[in-house]
């Protein structure tokens, strides 16, 4: 009685220390190697957003509806522009407009309006992506370059990625039922192109470019203007940067 | 082979063959029968990014349409839609660029199109160019006064507001639309030759607001003037550090 005591004690001791050790021993790695920076000369792409100087003119949806196939009906995007209203009571309400939308001249004569801007939003291609980190079937995975791209031979359409993402960037794609969202245009940005939505932006409040480049648009956008990130304390490390951004923006 | 298992008791045997089987079993299906592409996550992801590279372009991109309208080019260039891409006003154009004759881009006529970017909207940035599409010269064609690839007001800009175009822009929405700049501005000729030299002057005190805002002001324009006490509103400050006089903000 006293023999098995022993050894079932011993047992169960050994199996718990050699999992403690296992553990630490596959977290530290796994840690070192998200904070590594990207090699000399490997493009590492970004992209610039100056609030400011955004109109809410929707050519932008319009255009990134057309370049990647994304269906017409108006609650699939792959990028979106947010219209915040902060009234003088302190309340803020936060409105997706829609493209080719008529704008309402009258909004103008509304007092109670504090302050109101549009807030271009997009994928933010995360340097430490939730959606990747929950993949079950590894269908969502980072390129070298840094962008975020969704394998849709092996998605197997779990939603699973955008329920994780705390952007609300991803959507399930009615016709091919597998996670869609931006790719920066991955196949214009590879041949040498600005992505679609850079490319018609009438008033370049969209910037983009390499951020290991020592002079681009994009690296000048971040030397010359006060920056700040959606959600910084969520840790993902998002490559679209803000200027000029109103802390009601989430 | 048989004495080797007669060294086991008879159930052992047994057993040692079918774990043998399902060893084999489960070696083939994984190196035999499962496709190696199947395993290797790596080259699945180089899949992924080549099937990525070769979706089709439809934006060509501003300098393959500069390519064969150079004369179209050089006007944008030098006006206020500069910045624009062509593509931005006449859709995606990489078919036209490989056919040009069969493809042709769209040209935005409608009354509708123009406001999408310059019809007033609160939310825009102060200063951009804006109109009201209801008020502003009712169905005619936006490109019948605006040449769209060098945007200008149809008539040019007379006096302040020709350098000055956002301050007028944004005082032709604001209470003090019906004020010329020179009611509060002296601006002598010389400003415009030299306009850094010799500035126009700025109201330095809060008596001059105060000609048509104060409680018993007498100026003729002033009638329905917004009235206060100045000398129990805001006495610490000029009237400026709280009212933008181009856009003035007041509570009616």
């Amino acid at each position: 009685m006293n023999g098995r005591r022993t050894f079932l004690r011993g047992f169960v001791s050994v199996l718990l220390s050699g999992g403690a050790i296992g553990g630490i021993l596959k977290i530290l790695p796994a840690k070192a190697d998200a904070r590594e920076a990207p090699p000399k000369g490997q493009k590492w792409y970004g992209f610039g957003v100056s609030v400011d100087k955004c109109i809410g003119c929707a050519r932008c949806m319009e255009a990134c509806k057309n370049e990647n196939n994304v269906p017409r009906e108006p609650f699939f995007f792959r990028t979106w522009v947010e219209r915040y209203i902060t009234r003088k009571n302190g309340v803020t309400t936060v409105k997706a407009i829609g493209p080719n939308e008529e704008p309402s001249p009258e909004a103008a004569s509304d007092k109670s309006i504090l302050r109101s801007f549009f807030v271009p939003k997009l994928c933010n291609q995360c340097a430490s992506p939730p959606c990747v980190q929950v993949c079950p079937v590894g269908a969502t995975f980072q390129t070298k370059d840094g962008v975020v791209l969704v394998n849709e031979k092996t998605c197997i359409g779990c939603r699973y990625c955008i329920q994780a993402c705390p952007y609300g960037a991803r959507y399930l794609h009615p016709v091919t039922r597998t996670a869609d969202k931006c790719t920066f245009c991955y196949h214009r940005i590879s041949h040498g192109l600005l992505p679609a939505c850079v490319e018609v932006c009438p008033t370049q409040t969209r910037i983009f470019g390499d951020l290991n480049a020592a002079a681009s648009p994009m690296s000048r956008f971040l030397r010359m203007n006060k920056i700040h990130v959606l959600k910084p304390g969520l840790n993902t490390e998002p490559k679209v940067y803000y200027a000029s951004l109103d802390g009601e923006v989430r | 082979m048989g004495k080797l298992f007669e060294r086991f008791p008879d159930p052992l045997a047994r057993l040692i063959v079918v774990v043998l089987a399902l060893v084999v079993a489960g070696l083939v299906v994984v190196f035999g029968l499962i496709p190696k592409s199947m395993m290797d996550v790596n080259a699945q992801w180089a899949d992924a990014v080549k099937r990525e590279e070769a979706r089709p372009i439809k934006y060509a991109g501003f300098h393959a349409c500069a390519e064969c309208h150079e004369e179209l080019y050089a006007t944008k260039k030098k006006g206020y839609h500069r910045d624009l891409s062509c593509e931005t006003c006449h859709g995606p154009a990489k078919a036209h660029t490989e056919d040009s004759d069969k493809v042709k881009p769209a040209i935005p006529a409608a009354r509708t199109f123009c406001p999408q970017c310059h019809a007033y909207d609160p939310s825009r940035p102060r200063g951009f160019p804006m109109i009201n599409p209801v008020a502003h010269n009712p169905l005619k064609a936006c490109a019948s006064c605006h040449n769209p690839h060098d945007p200008k007001p149809p008539t040019t800009p007379k006096e302040c507001s020709a350098c000055h175009g956002e301050i007028a822009r944004m005082k032709a929405v604001s209470h003090h639309v019906q004020l010329e700049c020179t009611t509060c501005h002296d601006a002598p000729q010389r400003h415009k030759v030299s306009p850094r030299s010799v500035r126009p002057s700025k109201p330095q005190t809060r008596e001059f607001c105060g000609k048509c805002h104060g409680k018993d002001a007498t100026d003729k324009m002033a009638k329905n003037a917004p009235k206060i006490d100045l000398a129990g509103h805001g006495e610490k400050y000029v009237c400026w550090q709280c009212h933008y006089p181009h856009s003035p903000e007041v509570e009616q």
